[in-house]
């Protein structure tokens, strides 16, 4: 669906992305990943034929982003990170305006902004000026506004900035239920979010792609995954001896698992770090349990996101290298 | 051609919906019809009805180049900064289209405050005779002056994103063409005749608001309008591709 090669922009002697490279797939809801001024905006707004690159290429079901913007920005919807809303129209009428702007045929304008207020919820502000809304109204009204034409490709700019975490959650919602019919890339620098939501994930970092693919894929690379398991077991050790060492030694005897260690053990508790060749929890779990230790924890070692993360980002040598967005 | 409508009708509902439009009509209604009363009507000597209906034309063009800096200077600094241009850029809707559209809408309204001037001269036909043809001479050459300044206060609302110097920008313009007469005065051939042709009002408005309406003096008009209209366009391009 999308094809980018070797992608960069300069802005005037900055260079904000570099040889940027990927394909994204049709139905795929993809995240963009990076620190602020990383380079996703820029990314974004290219791939939505709102600037030009300074070099590279990208196609855009199958056409041209050069040559053929105009076609491709009817078949997308974008939302930027300030929704590009008209304080002094009502949500409905801005709808239909944006619905009419995009090339929405004068009969299906009525029943596309319906269906637009009803994904996002907007049924009961439809009628309100947009200056008057809450930001997470307003923030689903710019949802509405990317939708209203029912593109096959969304592209949000960071779609969650400023919400509060219920509204969050159904701004994640709203996405999940979009892809698939949709292709959706999104950006933004909160990682639970993006793992909770996106099929898929492309790290960039200093205006190039630090990683591409699943958060499992990813993590994997980065030395963890569902391979890296944190457990917590209590009581007393079948046989006598430490509770921890025991248990490791457990363990270690279940098939796939490489390494078993002893984190920290006190108050009749032990907490170990157990890696494995893949996903070995359920295996590891039933020998704990019919040994007759007490498990009580057992998930694959936490926050792997935000290390992973931290490790891909991690500064370039001096503070020079940090640049505003 | 349907986008253009389009634009127009967001316009014009933008200036309907705001405070900048009613408030920009009061305050230039009662600046005009201060000065006419002062001036235009309020003189001790005997004149003639058709100086005065003149004498109200002159006072209105200065009036209806200040409305049309204060209405325009919003039309695209505004959008730059709320960011709702980038709506526009992102939707099928050609650079010139939003040009027009937004062009088009400010001299609609402009039209409207230029129509709620007619009390004026109709007070002068009660005791006075006044011929049809000044009248529509002088409302044309309003208009042709105020579509001017319109196309030059959208130009400058291209080039920033704040308001504030986007009708100090115009204002600059306008007043660098006005003052060109002075230049054409001190100035020898050719330069004199440039700078004279150049001059926003000097040489071609007052046969408007005597009622003769010359082709040269409107082809003056609508052809700056254009330049200035075009160079929008092309200012916007630039931007687009920039950031």
């Amino acid at each position: 669906m999308i094809e980018v090669e070797d992608l960069t922009k300069y802005y005037g002697g900055k260079r904000a992305i570099s040889g940027l490279t990927f394909r994204i797939e049709k139905g795929e809801i993809v995240g963009f990943l990076g620190l602020n001024g990383a380079g996703k905006t820029t990314t974004l707004r290219i791939l939505a034929c709102l600037i030009l690159p300074s070099s590279g290429r990208l196609r855009v079901d199958g056409l041209d982003g050069a040559a053929h913007a105009h076609e491709i920005r009817s078949r997308l919807g974008f939302l930027p990170d300030t929704p590009p809303l008209y304080d002094e129209m009502t949500v409905r009428d801005y709808l239909r305006f944006v619905a009419e702007l995009k090339g929405v045929a004068a009969k299906d304008v009525t029943r596309r902004v319906s269906e637009a207020l009803d994904t996002c919820n907007l049924n009961q502000t439809a009628d309100q000026l947009i200056g008057t809304l809450s930001h997470g109204y307003r923030q689903r009204a710019g949802l509405a506004q990317a939708l209203v034409h029912k593109p096959s490709l969304l592209i949000l700019d960071e779609p969650t900035g400023g919400l509060d975490p219920v509204q969050i959650v159904e701004m994640r919602e709203l996405i999940k239920r979009l892809g698939g019919e949709h292709t959706v890339l999104l950006s933004s620098h909160n990682l639970s979010e993006i793992s909770h939501t996106c099929d898929r994930l492309l790290v960039i970092n200093e205006g190039r792609v630090a990683a591409d693919g699943t958060e499992e894929s990813i993590s994997q690379g980065a030395g963890g995954g569902a391979r890296v398991v944190e457990i917590t077991v209590e009581g007393a050790a079948p046989g006598g001896g430490a509770l921890g060492e025991r248990a490791a030694q457990l363990i270690g005897k279940v098939p796939g698992v490489l390494t078993a260690r002893v984190k920290s053990s006190a108050d009749g508790r032990a907490e170990l770090e157990v890696e494995a060749s893949d996903d070995r929890r359920a295996a590891i779990a039933k020998a704990i349990v019919e040994s007759g230790i007490g498990l009580v924890r057992l998930e694959r070692k936490a926050l792997e996101l935000e290390s992973i993360f931290q490790r891909l980002v991690a500064p370039g040598p001096g503070p020079s290298s940090r640049r505003a967005a | 051609m349907k986008s253009i409508a389009l634009i127009i009708r967001r316009e014009i509902g933008a200036y309907l919906r705001s405070p900048l439009g009613y408030v920009v009509i009061a305050v230039l209604l009662l600046i005009d019809g201060l000065l006419f009363n002062a001036r235009a009507m309020g003189s001790d000597t005997k004149r003639l009805s058709a100086e005065v209906l003149a004498n109200f034309f002159e006072y209105s063009s200065g009036i209806s180049v200040t409305a049309a800096l204060f209405l325009s200077m919003r039309l695209l600094a505004e959008e730059r900064q709320t960011g709702t241009l980038t709506l526009l850029f992102g939707s099928p809707v050609r650079d010139y289209q939003i040009v027009l559209g937004k062009f088009i809408a400010s001299l609609l309204f402009l039209a409207l405050m230029l129509l709620l001037t007619a009390y004026m001269p109709m007070l002068i036909m009660v005791h006075g005779k006044i011929t049809r043809g000044q009248i529509i001479a002088g409302y044309l050459g309003l208009l042709l002056i105020g579509a001017m300044a319109l196309s030059i206060g959208l130009f400058a609302s291209a080039l920033t994103k704040s308001q504030l110097i986007a009708i100090l920008g115009g204002a600059g313009i306008t007043v660098c063409l006005v003052v060109c007469w002075m230049l054409s005065t001190v100035t020898d051939r050719p330069f004199s005749e440039i700078f004279a042709w150049l001059a926003m009002w000097s040489k071609h408005f007052p046969p408007f608001m005597r009622g003769t309406i010359n082709s040269q003096d409107v082809v003056y008009y609508l052809s700056m309008t254009y330049f200035f209209l075009f160079s929008t366009t092309r200012v916007l391009e630039s931007r687009r591709w920039s950031s």
